[in-house]
């Protein structure tokens, strides 16, 4: 399966993103630069975590001007997978891929830890690998993670499945325990927590690599 | 202010004996900008020159220091054609001025060290102290302080994307006003992608890049090497504003250039600025810059040579290109969206040459500017110390609430309300991470990870600066062994009162030959540091606050933690239970938390027993028998194995047999001592018996209890959950404190 990630100026997950695919996931993974317009022809582009374009006015808000949002953007309404993990998910609520939009932690700070999860649907991409119920460990670490939504998009969200992870405790406020969402057609994450850095057991976790694996396994069906 | 009259001069903090020097040097007056550049560069922030003469006597060669003092950072040798560079860096008057920024841009200050070499960024930790939270007079000030420092650090870091791995935090009195900030940096990258800080090759371009300049942080340096009075509150304006966005573009944006092989040198502009990179870049080089500043990218209009010359905004970089071959090096910045610029050239004669708009406003030798700052051998007599060396007498109303008032003390609490602010896992090589012993980071193009620790201790270096010193090498050390890594290397950063003050100076005298003794004796150079002088405010110094990174290597692997994590386990006490007397009870936490008074003196140590316990335990560690492994120090042998029971709520049960009285027993603070829990006992004690340390079995852990008994009378008996309660919930509670403003 080949990944693309993609660099912003400012992007800081980008190697943990690419490290986790290549090496500990063992795929195809390379860099694209922001000012790509050309995916390479790759199976999933991951939005890697970080602060793209210093974050200036709100996470995310200027990289989704960026010659790349628009490459990203065909390439998912084709039913492409896109994957936003942190600010890559801030960046999704930005440009419209994903609903809602993520707003300042409950308690105004920065947290870096371990959190569980769950899967709250295994019905997608992403998911399908993930044993029904199990907690997943992993580390978030963002200022502006509380998922925000009206009610009536929440509402919607539930009743169409696409709640993709839920957190156990919930860290930053997020409505509904809410640590990741999928888009209409199911082939558009965007989550929090960092699963590209819980792939090995070096790091205190591998339950990250269910994510990746779900999307080898879905990437193989489709073709 | 354009004449240079005395009154100006000492309005530079330049000496009348300092200006003659200069005029001598010059071989006539210096005009106003030529006075601010020396002022900058023979500050003391710059020129070391109260500790220079002193700081000689540290080790600073081994076989694996590639690069030693005097560079933006040391670079040791890890194996595998792999390097690290490290360096440990203060910002404490502008954290104090301004906390946020203050910190932020110290963090940014450091990264430009690591990434100026060459090396790419890995790991930051930070080592502070702050007033008490509850001071009657300062406490709403401190906790003010507290916030800002460390959301400024996060901000920094965690957008810069490097993890802060790890550090120290730590409340005195004597910090209320002069908090202390030290920031460690380290990075890797292979042998040959080193860079210095040197201008070679006349005719070679000189290329400012990053940030424009602005009127920010104008004497920065000047500030930092002077006492705070009243009227320092007016210095905001000198605290500069870090951009860590910026900062992150201008580290890809080096590292590509000097990828292409075009850069001939390098260096950052951190304190003196533009002033500071163009003599230190010419004197290294055994060259001279000459530079037009009509050509520097600006911010404000209207800047004078002076305000260029001495502005401290951040975030830029000097680089000496090959010529001919500039145009490489302008590409990739422009691919970063950053200003570059030819701002001059490399000249043969040895002369700092800043023109404005082609008319010379300054002419120095680089080398008499950059070296021959004056050199004070300032007089010293005995170290500051106004307590009494007698022990007053005490007696313990209760060792257990003795125990549960530890948990709560500021020291000796659960930080994750700090760390957590810390993004300490990105980049994905953070095996141990805040709030253990050592830190350690992997290095995945090798089987070699980095453990580092840093640690001071203010208290026992007031009592004792020169055995204080030596104490914290040692613990430094002990840390490191304890996740089995071998120290190789040591950052220092001396933060003393005004050293023009003989007893301070002899605090720093005492502490700089305690420091070099130990780190000889533990083969880890030293090679690199800072020096923070004049920390006192209104005639107040801060104790004696050396600060110390030790950097070791341990092969790749999850090393034990400090969490007990079953039942049934052996208890091993490497190194027994000490010695330990009243009067060296003195700067204990014990002494200090339960006690609130200080006394006497630090615990002694034995650098060779210490030594031995050290390589008996790394034995221990890499040959996989300890499950975990803590050192004893801070709270004594009774709080590291409270220490043990927090993460996983496993107890255990201890039984002593000491002739010490209970609260020494419990509570002193001997050095050279690590509690190691085994499911092999007999290969741990065959280790220990082989060097000759004693390993008594102390116990074994289990139940929900810490329980603590010496020859059959019970000391302490206490619910895990109702320590880690206290120990958990402090911090947060006493930042949220009412006191008085």
């Amino acid at each position: 399966m080949r990944f693309v990630v993609v660099v912003f100026p400012g992007s800081n997950c980008d190697h943990d993103a690419w490290y986790a695919t290549s090496r500990n996931l063992g795929h195809e993974a390379q860099y694209l630069w922001h000012h790509d317009t050309d995916l390479k022809g790759s199976d999933c582009v991951i939005l890697p975590g970080g602060f793209s374009y210093g974050d200036y006015l709100r996470c995310g808000a200027i990289a989704k001007f960026s010659p790349i949002m628009a490459a990203v953007k065909r390439f998912a309404a084709d039913g492409g997978l896109v994957f936003g993990i942190c600010n890559g998910f801030q960046i999704l609520t930005e440009c419209g891929l994903l609903p809602g939009v993520l707003v300042r932690n409950r308690g105004l700070r920065f947290i870096c830890k371990d959190v569980l999860l769950t899967a709250a649907t295994r019905n997608s991409p992403f998911t399908n690998e993930i044993p029904a119920g199990a907690k997943m460990r992993m580390p978030i670490a963002h200022g502006e993670g509380c998922y925000t939504a009206d009610e009536r998009t929440l509402d919607e969200l539930e009743a169409d499945d696409r709640i993709a992870f839920r957190y156990v405790e919930n860290p930053n406020g997020s409505m509904r325990d809410i640590a990741g969402v999928l888009s209409a057609g199911r082939n558009v994450l965007g989550m929090m927590p960092h699963p590209e850095r819980a792939t090995e057991p070096l790091v205190g976790s591998t339950d990250g690599l269910a994510v990746f694996r779900s999307l080898v396994s879905a990437c193989s069906a489709a073709k | 202010m354009s004449e240079v009259t005395p009154e100006v001069v000492q309005a530079h903090q330049l000496t009348p004996d300092e200006y003659e020097r200069i005029v001598g040097i010059l071989g006539r007056e210096p005009n106003l900008t030529e006075l601010g550049i020396f002022s900058v560069m023979w500050s003391e922030h710059c020129s070391y020159k109260s500790s220079r003469l002193h700081l000689k006597k540290l080790p600073t060669k081994g076989p694996r220091v590639v690069c030693g003092p005097g560079e933006n950072a040391g670079i040791l040798d890890i194996g595998d054609d792999w390097c690290i560079a490290f360096k440990i860096e203060s910002h404490n008057h502008p954290s104090f001025i301004e906390p946020f920024q203050g910190a932020a841009t110290g963090v940014g200050g450091i990264l430009r060290d690591i990434f100026t070499m060459g090396a790419r960024p890995i790991a930051v930790m930070d080592a502070l102290r702050f007033g008490p939270l509850d001071d009657p007079q300062n406490g709403a000030r401190n906790q003010r302080i507290v916030s800002g420092v460390v959301e400024g650090i996060a901000h920094y870091g965690n957008c810069f994307g490097v993890p802060t791995v790890g550090g120290e935090c730590v409340f005195e009195p004597s910090y209320n006003g002069n908090p202390l900030v030290n920031v460690f940096a380290l990075g890797i990258f292979k042998r040959d992608q080193i860079f210095y800080g040197q201008a070679t090759g006349t005719g070679n371009p000189v290329i400012y890049v990053g940030a424009k300049t602005g009127r920010d942080g104008i004497h920065g340096a000047s500030m930092a090497s002077a006492e705070f009075t009243e009227e320092s509150k007016q210095k905001r304006p000198n605290v500069q504003v870090g951009d860590p966005f910026m900062e992150k573009l201008l580290m890809e944006a080096c590292i590509e250039a000097m990828a292409t092989g075009a850069v001939s040198g390098i260096q950052d502009m951190g304190a003196a600025g533009l002033t500071c990179s163009t003599c230190e870049m010419g004197s290294r080089g055994g060259t001279g810059i000459e530079i037009d500043l009509a050509l520097v990218p600006q911010r404000e209009t209207g800047m004078t040579p002076y305000e260029i010359m001495l502005s401290e905004s951040q975030e830029r970089m000097l680089l000496v290109a090959h010529a001919g071959r500039e145009k490489e090096v302008l590409d990739v910045f422009s691919k970063w969206g950053l200003d570059a610029v030819i701002v001059g050239r490399v000249n043969d004669d040895g002369k700092m040459r800043v023109r404005n708009h082609g008319v010379i406003v300054a002419e120095i030798p680089s080398r008499e500017l950059a070296d021959e700052a004056p050199l004070y051998n300032r007089p010293y007599t005995t170290p500051l110390r106004t307590v009494p060396m007698e022990a007053p007498a005490f007696q313990s109303k209760g060792l257990r609430d003795d125990l549960l008032t530890l948990a709560a003390s500021g020291d000796l609490c659960d930080k994750s309300w700090i760390w957590q602010q810390y993004d300490y896992t990105v980049r994905t090589n953070t095996i141990a991470g805040p709030g253990l012993d050592a830190a350690i980071v992997r290095i995945k193009e090798t089987g070699t990870s980095i453990a580092m620790s840093l640690d001071g201790n203010g208290r026992q270096c007031y009592l004792d600066p020169r055995l204080g010193a030596k104490l914290l090498v040692a613990e430094c050390c002990r840390n490191l062994a304890c996740v089995g890594a071998t120290p190789i290397g040591t950052t220092n950063n001396l933060n003393f009162g005004n050293p023009e003050r003989p007893e301070i100076m002899a605090q720093l005298v005492e502490a700089i030959e305690g420091i070099a003794e130990a780190c000889e004796f533990f083969d880890a150079p030293i090679t690199g540091g800072n020096v923070s002088l004049y920390n006192e405010t209104l005639g107040d110094p801060i104790f004696p606050s050396p600060v110390l990174g030790v950097v070791g290597t341990v092969a790749t692997g999850l090393p034990p933690g400090i969490a007990y994590r079953a039942a049934g386990r052996d208890l091993v006490l490497i190194g027994g239970v000490g010695t330990a007397d009243e009067v060296r009870m003195g700067g204990t936490q014990y002494a200090k938390q339960v006690l609130h008074q200080m006394w006497g003196l630090p615990p002694q140590i034995d650098l060779a027993f210490e030594k031995r316990v050290q390589d008996a335990v790394r034995q221990i560690v890499n040959a996989g028998l300890a499950e975990t492994a803590h050192d004893v120090s801070q709270g004594g042998l009774a709080w590291a194995l409270a220490e043990g029971t927090f993460q996983n709520g496993i107890g255990a049960a201890i039984e002593l047999d000491s002739d010490l009285p209970p609260e020494l027993l419990l509570f002193h603070e001997g050095p050279s001592r690590v509690v190691v829990s085994t499911v092999n006992l007999p290969h741990v004690t065959a280790i220990c018996a082989a060097a000759g340390v004693p390993a008594p079995v102390i116990g074994q852990t289990g139940s929900a209890r810490l329980t603590i008994a010496n020859r059959g009378e019970t000391l302490i008996q206490v619910s895990v959950s109702e320590v880690r309660q206290i120990w958990s919930t402090a911090l947060e509670s006493a930042l949220h404190t009412e006191t008085h403003a």
